[in-house]
């Protein structure tokens, strides 16, 4: 008996169930009209709504990046009914070869169905979207979408602002489904860094459509549907005329400029050059366009103030006085002799022997070799490898030979090599400081990018500690977004070593080597630096802060096989510097028009391409 | 001895009828799923329906070669076909082919197969064949309820391996064979209760479970005489249910990853997730409530067309038949669904050797799973599980598995004639 009860208990369970399921046939088909009334043939359809990109404008409320409409043609394809190819062909401006082809194409993308809208042809120009509006009712299934792209107000600022571009499979999979086909995403700069505050956020409309994709009205009263949120502004740090002037004198040359706001760390102006033209990288060329900045022999997509190393030579100068100080083998009053150089490392004619604070003046090989030598080879070491970590630390606390951590794309390490280095190279306790002499002096091994030389400036103007150099200084509307971008990195180095070296930078601008520089009625530390390359001439260098007193910017120029750094990065960085803080540059024409002229490349990049 | 020959007297032929008649509305409404009116011919083999049209021969074919088949064979072979089953399903984990993120498919000479199919019969005529061998008892021998847990156990694993949830869970099933072989009622009747328990910890704040617990409890022992062993036996279980509850509850805040809090929130229906599957069921509730009453109608329903991408011939076929045929039409195939359930269940408990009526049993409750999980799904019952609906859904494997399985014991049930005239 006890079997048969189970046989009716499963048979009960098996009832339950089909009851359950008939009550809720009944409820969905007859009780709620809910679905009834979308009895017409109707499709449930999700409609993406694009919200708009954040716009970009510079430190001082200037408006730099904005958006566009673009117009796609789309089809859904379902619904071509008595196509007049020709015709159609006409309007576009194709061949009926093309047709075929695009359409072979679309059918082979990612997720194709025929009733779903795919994209026909991207980014149609006005006039065409003009002439086929006219004509819209004769070629059913297509229609026109209406999307958003980048344009730039400026013709500068290409590097900092980057660009966008259509999304990536690598990126569709790695958003989890949240990017599409066609989308756009940003690929360098601000526009990549901060996509998801510039993007905001999409959002989902579900319409019921009738069978001709026609609009029947929401879903469930949108019920499921989500609101898009909007980007949010940002405001760069960036200096818009300060931008514009740093190309312009770069206009020709190869090379870097990057200025800092000392107290703050925001970046006041990043110029790599050659630059190029942000607006070349917009619409339906941007891909051609792109591919012929990519040839260019001169690299114009090369990212020079983040990535590319340079020796540091004259910084280092700075930094070794400073350390010695800190490692007590140096004072202000320390003398050394200097007979046209120190082992193999030549130098310039000057008065000898001097103490420290000339010696920055004049710049002395000799002494900062000695500056070198005595610590790494500091008694207070059982070896020269410990003394040597210990500069090592020193240097490091400036922010040298490792990513900064700026908010940008495709930031360098440069390369400060550790002692594993020399061992590796020398033996593990078979070297000193003879055998490396030539990093007293910032050649060799050495590579420092401009933005870390320029943070090393800025770190000297605070008198001991660095700010993260930052390119954004609010975001919709609220200011310092980013709380790592208020921490103070102190370096190693005591506050009180810092007023003699600044000393000696500041004689380097009133009667030294960078007299050339200097501006009335403006105190002005810097120092010139010629960086040895092994390929062709050297790299004419300049670094400065100002006013000394309550430093408002420092800057650090990079002019590639340029020669002296007089010559040319410290008159550049000279004029920057006027403009930044008088708001004109216009006081010394002479040396304007000498920048101007100067053509490094030997090649004609007019200035129509960058300014307006 | 010749081979017994079932005579068409012993066929049973109202399970045959329903066969027919189920795998023809299932052609049919695979065949209004995709239909297109460019393209109207059903013996159009590039099409879902033509295909399907192929393997409907195929299965009827293989099924009738089942009833000529000496009904000892499939006794005698019960171990060796598990055992087939189970190594094409390793075969798969080696050498399979992925369709759709799912890696249970294996291609042998252009065929896809899908071995996890053929692995439900396998394992019904080795359980069966297990439990009826001499001297077992699942009720009371410990050995044998382990060894019978195994052999369901073994091909669950490996299809979880291929990243199958829902042709693993279908093993479940075999919990009802085994609560006819003896596993306790209150078993079956623990372990839903459990199920809800977990359910309800997801959804309530565990607090209040645990006071409603204590409530019953109470209530519970005011109504009923009290002995102390049963005051003991009612605490000790609500302590371990609110420990349970507090474990669960606190496994969920903080061991998931959030996105895995959001998967079962969209499965318990706490969130919805209208994007990916959450679509399709939308979908399906629109389609199936605009069949209203009457159904729009054979080849009407465009509601469904093309829409549903890809399941809307396989998942979710019963859509089809709710828009077109209407609360009446889907009435019917729901009560002719029970009809075949009760007629395997009568036609199982009268068979007299203990492996027909096993296997009998596994037919049932296999049959029976897919039914609550499918047609659940696809009224927005059940969470979204792909398994297809036994002899209608679009797909190849599915439909030859469930014919042979089904044929089998119409095979083994067609002897019982032969066994009674022996015994008179
Ligand atoms: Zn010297």
């Amino acid at each position: 008996m006890d079997k048969k009860k189970k046989q009716k208990t499963l048979l009960i369970i098996f009832i339950s169930v089909a009851f359950i399921y008939l009550c809720r046939l009944f409820y969905l088909q007859i009780v709620d009209d809910s679905y009834f009334l979308s009895a017409q043939n109707n499709v449930l359809q999700e409609q993406t709504i694009y919200p708009a990109r954040g716009l970009i404008y510079d430190r001082n409320g200037e408006l730099l990046v904005y958006n566009d409409a673009i117009y796609d043609l789309s089809v859904m394809p379902e619904q071509i009914k008595n196509l007049d190819t020709l015709a159609f062909c006409e309007v576009l401006g194709i061949t009926k070869d093309d047709f075929i082809k695009k359409f072979d194409k679309m059918k082979k993308q990612k997720g194709y169905a025929p009733w779903k809208p795919a994209v026909f042809e991207r980014q149609i120009t006005i006039p065409t979207y003009a002439a086929f509006q006219e004509k819209l009712y004769d070629f059913q299934g297509f229609f026109v979408e209406v999307r958003t792209d980048r344009k730039y107000q400026h013709n500068n600022a290409a590097h900092v602002m980057g660009y966008i571009g259509e999304v990536t499979d690598r990126d569709i999979e790695k958003s989890e489904g949240y990017y599409r086909m066609g989308d756009f995403i940003g690929i360098s700069g601000v526009e990549r860094t901060y996509e998801k505050e510039l993007g905001g956020k999409k959002g989902t409309r579900y319409v019921l459509v009738d069978s001709k994709s026609r609009s029947q009205g929401r879903y469930k009263n949108g019920e499921f549907d989500t609101a898009a949120v909007a980007g949010q502004n940002i405001n760069l740090s960036i200096d818009y005329k300060l931008q514009e002037l740093g190309e312009l004198l770069m206009l020709n040359k190869t090379g870097s400029i990057v200025a800092i706001e000392p107290q703050t760390g925001e970046i006041l102006s990043l110029v790599s050059s050659p630059a190029y033209n942000p607006n070349l990288l917009i619409g339906r060329d941007r891909g051609n366009k792109y591919m012929e900045l990519l040839r260019d022999p001169m690299k114009p997509l090369f990212n020079r103030p983040l990535s590319a190393p340079y020796p540091p030579g004259s910084i280092f100068k700075i930094l070794m006085a400073l350390t010695g100080q800190q490692e007590k083998v140096l004072n202000p009053a320390t003398t050394y002799g200097c007979h046209h150089g120190y082992m193999f490392v030549g130098c310039h004619p000057h008065g000898s022997p001097l103490p420290l604070r000339p010696a920055i003046a004049v710049s002395c090989n000799a002494y900062f070799c000695q500056v070198y030598r005595s610590i790494v080879n500091n008694p207070k070491y059982p070896h020269a490898e410990d003394a040597y970590n210990s500069f090592y630390k020193h240097i490091a606390s400036f922010g040298l030979g490792k990513k900064l951590g700026v908010d940008l794309y495709g930031e360098g390490n440069g390369f400060l090599p550790p002692a594993t280095y020399y061992d590796k190279i020398y033996g593990r306790y078979r070297w000193q400081a003879t055998t490396t002499i030539s990093l007293g002096i910032g050649q060799g091994e050495l590579g420092i990018t401009p933005i870390q030389m320029a943070n090393a400036t800025a770190t000297v103007a605070n008198r001991g500690y660095y700010i993260t150099p930052h390119i954004v200084k609010k975001i919709g509307g609220k200011t310092n977004p980013n709380p790592q971008f208020n921490k103070k990195n102190w370096t190693t180095i005591d506050t009180s070593y810092f007023p003699i070296v600044i000393e000696g930078m500041q004689d380097v601008v009133e009667r030294g080597t960078a007299y050339i520089a200097r501006i009335p009625g403006i105190s002005m530390a810097g120092k010139t630096g010629t960086a040895q390359n092994p390929h062709g001439k050297d790299h004419s260098v300049f670094f400065a802060f100002a006013p000394v007193d309550n430093p408002k910017i420092a800057i650090a120029v990079v002019v590639e096989n340029a020669g002296f750094g007089a010559t040319w990065a410290a008159p550049i960085a000279s004029l920057m510097i006027e403009q930044y803080l008088t708001g004109k540059h216009n006081t010394r024409p002479h040396l304007k028009e000498n920048m101007l002229k100067g053509n490094l490349n030997h090649r004609n990049d007019t200035a129509a391409t960058k300014t307006k | 001895m010749t081979p017994q020959q079932p005579k068409p007297s012993s066929i049973d032929w109202i399970t045959l009828l329903l066969y027919f008649l189920f795998i023809t509305i299932g052609l049919l409404s695979v065949y209004a799923s995709v239909y297109k009116e460019t393209n109207p011919h059903i013996w159009d083999t590039t099409q879902n329906y033509g295909k399907q049209l192929i393997w409907i021969g195929i299965s009827v074919f293989i099924g009738m070669l089942i009833l000529l088949i000496d009904e000892k064979f499939f006794f005698a072979f019960a171990y060796p076909i598990y055992g087939i089953t189970i190594f094409m399903l390793l075969l798969v984990l080696v050498a399979g082919t992925t369709v759709k993120g799912s890696s249970s498919w294996i291609e042998i000479g252009g065929f896809r197969m899908q071995p996890a199919e053929f692995a439900k019969f396998g394992t019904a005529l080795a359980i069966a064949k297990y439990l009826s061998g001499y001297n077992k008892d699942f009720a009371k021998k410990r050995l044998d309820q382990y060894i019978s847990i195994a052999i369901i156990l073994a091909p669950m694993v490996i299809i979880l391996l291929q990243n199958e949830t829902g042709s693993t869970l279908v093993f479940f099933s075999f919990v009802f064979v085994l609560y006819r072989e003896g596993l306790p009622g209150w078993i079956l009747f623990a372990g839903f209760m459990l199920a809800i328990l977990g359910v309800l910890a997801l959804l309530i704040k565990p607090l209040y479970i645990i006071i409603g617990l204590v409530v019953l409890a109470g209530i519970f022992l005011l109504l009923v005489r009290r002995t102390k062993a049963l005051i003991f036996l009612t605490i000790g279980v609500v302590v371990v249910s609110s420990f349970l509850v507090g474990s669960i509850d606190y496994a969920f805040q903080n061991i998931l990853q959030n996105h895995q809090r959001t998967r079962i929130n969209v499965l318990l229906g706490k969130e919805v997730d209208i994007k990916g599957a959450g679509y399709n069921v939308q979908q399906s509730k629109i389609a199936i409530g605009s069949g209203g009453f009457w159904g729009k109608g054979f080849l009407q329903g465009t509601q469904n067309k093309f829409r549903f991408v890809p399941e809307q011939s396989t998942d979710f076929i019963f859509c089809t038949i709710g828009e077109e045929y209407g609360f009446l039409g889907s009435s019917i195939f729901i009560i002719l669904y029970m009809v075949m359930l009760w007629r395997l269940l009568v036609m199982a408990e009268r068979q007299r050797q203990k492996f027909n009526r096993i296997y009998g049993y596994s037919v049932v409750s296999i049959l029976f799973f897919h039914f609550l999980i499918n047609v659940g799904m696809t009224l927005g019952l059940m969470p979204v599980i792909g398994i297809p609906l036994p002899f209608f859904s679009y797909g190849g494997s599915a439909l030859l598995s469930f014919t042979i399985l089904l044929f089998i014991f119409i095979r083994l049930d067609a002897n019982r004639v032969n066994e009674l005239k022996n015994f008179d």
